[in-house]
C-alpha cells in the first residue's frame, strides 16, 4: 500500500521525529508514506467567520494540489492541526458552491480547468491505523508488546471537534487508547483526555499553557500514569517542552508520539524514532521496560 | 517639499530612438494622462519619448537593478499588471504608474552571530507566519520567481529551497508592495541566500585562494599608484580604459 | 434601581457579530454550559455565557474583553451547547470586529528571540491569524 501525506511546517521542524518515526512505523507494517510534491501551510486555525475566503486559499491549495496534479482521492495528514484545518475548508466548499467558485476564481482556474473540485478526501493517520489497517492486524505484528506500561493516551481539541470532522467520539474517544492496547500497554483514562492544551497561547501567554499542562499532567500522574501519548505536534510542544519548563511540576511525565511507541513495540532503532529529540527524556522509562533490550521486553509484573 | 517620480521636460527624442513618423503609435496613460507612443518602445523609453526626465525609478536600463518597478492596467482588463519598465514594450491602452520604491524595512541582524535554526527567518521576519498562500507575489513578480513557495520554504525552515527558489530576485518590491500579510518578501529572500552561504552551502576552495591572495598584498602596488596619482592622469586612464575584453582575431 | 426599556441597543453590534459567525445570538437561554466546560474560565474576564448575555444587550464591553483573545477556538463550547449555537464563530466575530479596524491585537516586530525561537511554526501561525487582521 502506498500513501499519500501532507507533512505541514511543524512536521518538517520541531516533530521531524513524529515524521520520522511514522514513515518508520508505516513501513514494518508494509505501508509506504510519500510526501505530496508540493504543498503549501495549510493555514493552522480554520478561519470561523463566514465571508473570509482569503484565509481559505491556504487549505483550498494544498486539496487542489492533491487533486488536479497528484490525481489522488485522499491525502493523509499527521498533524492535527493540518487535519482540521483541511478538512473543515474541505467541507466549508463541498458544502458550498458558490464559495468554491469564488475561491478557484481567485487561483485563475475553475472546475473544468485545474480548479477544485471537492472530490479529496481527508484523513488522519490514526484513522488508517484503525479502519484501513486495523488494530487487530497491528497487534499480530507486534514483536515487543508494551507490557506494563501506563501511557495516558490525551486527545486535545483538533483530533475531535467540531464533531463534524472529529474522527472519534467528541467526549470520550477511544482511538489512541485502543491503539495503545493493541501494542500491549495498559491505558489511563481521565475526562481532561480532551482539554486543550493551551494551544498558540505558548506563543504570547505562557502562564496560559501553564495552568493548562499542571491540569492535564497532574491528573495523569494521579491515575499512575507513567507517559503521554499523543498525536498534535502543538500538543507535544507544550506537554514536553513547556512541561519541562514549568517549574511546579516536581515529576514530569514523558510525552510520546503514538508513532513513536508503535516503533517501540515493533522493536525498531532508537534513532530512527527520534527518542532522543525530546525535552523530557523518555529513554529511561522505556530502557525499564526493557526497550533496545532484545527478547526481554516486558516489564516482570507480578 | 515636492517629491517627483518624474518631471516633465518636453524633450521629443523620436530622432534619437530609430523609428519615425510610420511606426504604429499606441495610446497610454501617464498617471491618467493620454499619450500616443510608438510601439516599438519599451514603458520607460515611452515616458521619455512622452517628454518626462527620469530622475527616480531608473537605474541599470538592463532588468538588474530593480529600480523601474511600474504596475498597470489594461482597459479592457480587471486585472493589476505589474512589470519593469525598462523590460516591458508598451500596449495600447495601459494605464501605467511607477513605483521607484516600495517601503520594507530591514531587519537587523549580524551574519557573524546567527546560527541555522528551524525558525532563523522566523526569528528576524516572523510576518512570513502570516502568509495566506494567496500567490499574489508570485504573481506580482516581473521575474518570473515562485515567490509564495520561497517565503513557504522559509516557514518550514528549508533554506537551501527558499534560497535556490529566490535567486533571480532583483528586490524591485512589487510582491511586498501587493502581500495582504505585509511580508517583505525580497528581504526575506535576502536573508535566506545568506544564511544558505555562509551555514550551509559547500565553501569555495577558489574564493579561499584568492582571498589569500588579495591579504599578502598583490594589489598594493598597484592601488598605491592609483592612490597617489594626479586628477588628468586617473582622467586619462579613464578615457583609455577596456570598457569589454577585445578579441584578438 | 433597574429600569427595564423596550429601546433597541444604538449600537449595531449585534447585527455585525451575527453576520460574521453566522449563529443566533438570540437563541441563546444563558444555561451557562459554555463556560463550565471552557477550559481557559480562569484566564477571562467575561465568561463565555456572559459575552452573549452582553452582546444581546449591545454593550460594546465585549469587544474590549479580554475573554475574545484568551478563547484558543478549542471548540468545546460549540460541541456540548444545547441550542447549537458556535460561540468560537462568536469570539471570532468579536475579534475580527476590532482587527478589521486595521489594529492588531499583538505587535509582531516587537516580538523577542525567546518568543520565536524554537516554537512549532503551527503555534506562530495559528497565534497571528487570532491576533492580527
Amino acid at each position: 500500500m502506498d500513501i499519500k501525506y501532507y507533512p505541514g511546517c511543524t512536521v518538517k521542524t520541531s516533530a521531524r521525529n513524529y515524521e520520522a518515526s511514522a514513515i518508520a512505523a508505516l513501513r514494518y507494517l508494509g505501508v509506504e508514506l510519500s510526501e505530496l510534491e508540493q504543498w503549501n501551510c495549510c493555514g493552522v486555525v480554520h478561519t470561523l467567520s463566514t465571508d473570509d475566503l482569503m484565509k481559505q486559499l491556504a487549505p483550498i491549495r494544498v486539496l487542489k494540489h492533491v487533486e488536479q496534479c497528484e490525481e489522488r482521492e485522499e491525502v493523509v495528514t499527521l498533524c492535527d492541526m493540518c487535519y482540521n484545518t483541511l478538512s473543515q475548508a474541505n467541507r466549508l466548499v463541498k458544502d458550498d458552491p458558490a464559495k468554491l467558485k469564488t475561491v478557484n476564481t481567485f487561483m485563475e482556474c475553475d472546475d473544468s480547468h485545474g480548479g477544485y473540485t471537492g472530490t479529496v478526501r481527508v484523513v488522519h493517520l490514526l484513522q488508517v491505523l484503525r479502519d484501513t489497517i486495523g488494530f487487530q492486524a497491528i497487534k499480530k505484528k507486534v514483536k515487543y508488546p508494551l507490557r506494563g506500561m501506563k501511557v495516558f493516551p490525551y486527545y486535545g481539541c483538533m483530533l475531535l471537534r467540531p464533531g463534524e470532522v472529529g474522527i472519534d467520539t467528541p467526549e470520550d474517544p477511544t482511538i489512541i487508547g485502543d491503539l495503545m492496547r493493541a501494542l500491549g500497554a495498559e491505558v489511563i483514562d481521565d475526562p481532561v483526555k480532551i482539554e486543550c492544551c493551551g494551544s498558540h497561547h505558548t506563543v504570547g501567554d505562557r502562564s496560559i499553557v501553564f495552568e493548562r499542562i499542571e491540569r492535564i499532567i497532574g491528573r495523569a500522574r494521579s491515575k499512575g500514569a507513567e507517559a503521554v501519548v499523543l498525536s498534535c505536534p502543538l500538543c507535544r510542544f507544550n506537554l514536553d517542552t513547556r512541561q519541562q519548563e514549568d517549574r511546579t511540576i516536581e515529576l514530569p511525565l514523558p510525552v510520546f508520539y503514538y508513532t513513536q511507541l508503535m516503533g517501540v513495540a515493533f522493536g525498531l532503532d532508537e534513532a530512527v524514532l527520534g527518542l532522543n529529540e525530546h525535552r523530557i527524556d523518555p529513554r529511561p522509562l522505556l530502557r525499564e521496560i526493557g526497550y533496545q533490550k532484545k527478547g526481554e521486553y516486558g516489564r516482570i509484573t507480578t | 517639499m515636492t517629491i517627483h517620480v518624474h518631471e516633465q521636460v518636453h524633450r521629443p527624442r523620436v530622432s534619437d530612438q530609430g523609428f519615425d513618423a510610420r511606426t504604429p503609435k499606441v495610446r497610454i496613460y501617464l498617471m491618467g494622462k493620454e499619450y500616443q507612443v510608438p510601439n516599438v518602445l519599451t514603458i520607460m523609453a515611452a515616458i521619455e519619448y512622452a517628454g518626462y526626465r527620469l530622475v527616480r525609478g531608473c537605474g541599470c536600463r538592463a532588468g538588474f537593478c530593480g529600480a523601474c518597478s511600474t504596475i498597470y492596467r489594461k482597459t479592457d482588463d480587471y486585472k493589476l499588471y505589474s512589470a519593469l519598465a525598462c523590460q516591458t514594450l508598451v500596449e495600447e491602452g495601459m494605464y501605467l504608474v511607477q513605483i521607484p520604491f516600495v517601503p520594507a524595512v530591514k531587519s537587523l541582524y549580524d551574519m557573524e552571530e546567527i546560527t541555522l535554526t528551524d525558525n532563523v527567518i522566523l526569528r528576524y521576519y516572523p510576518e512570513i507566519a502570516r502568509c495566506v498562500s494567496c500567490n499574489t507575489c508570485t504573481r506580482s513578480c516581473p521575474q518570473g520567481i515562485r515567490v509564495m513557495d520561497y517565503i513557504q520554504a522559509s516557514l518550514r525552515g528549508n533554506i537551501a529551497r527558499a534560497a535556490h527558489l529566490s535567486f533571480d530576485c532583483i528586490q524591485c518590491g512589487l510582491c511586498s508592495s501587493r502581500c495582504p500579510a505585509d511580508i517583505k518578501h525580497y528581504h526575506v529572500g535576502q536573508l535566506v541566500r545568506r544564511v544558505y552561504e555562509t551555514r550551509i552551502a559547500p565553501k569555495s576552495p577558489h574564493l579561499a585562494r584568492r582571498i589569500e591572495e588579495l591579504d599578502s598584498g598583490v594589489y598594493d602596488e598597484e592601488m598605491n599608484r592609483l592612490m597617489t596619482s594626479s586628477l588628468s592622469e586617473l582622467k586619462q586612464r579613464y578615457e583609455s580604459r577596456k570598457i569589454e575584453p577585445v578579441s584578438e582575431d | 434601581m433597574i429600569k427595564i426599556t423596550t429601546r433597541r441597543p444604538a449600537s449595531d453590534l449585534v447585527e455585525r457579530v451575527a453576520e460574521l459567525s453566522g449563529q443566533s445570538i438570540f437563541a441563546c437561554y444563558q444555561c451557562g454550559t459554555c463556560s463550565s466546560g471552557c477550559p481557559f474560565i480562569e484566564a477571562m474576564d467575561l465568561h463565555p455565557h456572559m459575552v452573549l448575555r452582553h452582546l444581546m444587550f449591545g454593550m460594546e464591553d465585549v469587544l474590549t474583553s479580554k475573554t475574545i483573545w484568551v478563547c484558543a477556538s478549542c471548540f468545546m463550547c460549540a460541541e456540548r451547547c444545547p441550542r447549537d449555537i458556535d460561540m468560537a464563530r462568536i469570539m471570532e466575530a468579536l475579534r475580527q470586529v476590532n482587527l478589521r479596524e486595521n489594529v492588531d491585537h499583538i505587535k509582531i516586530s516587537h516580538m523577542t528571540e525567546a518568543e520565536l525561537e524554537g516554537v512549532p511554526q503551527i503555534a506562530l501561525v495559528a497565534h497571528f491569524r487570532k491576533n492580527t487582521g
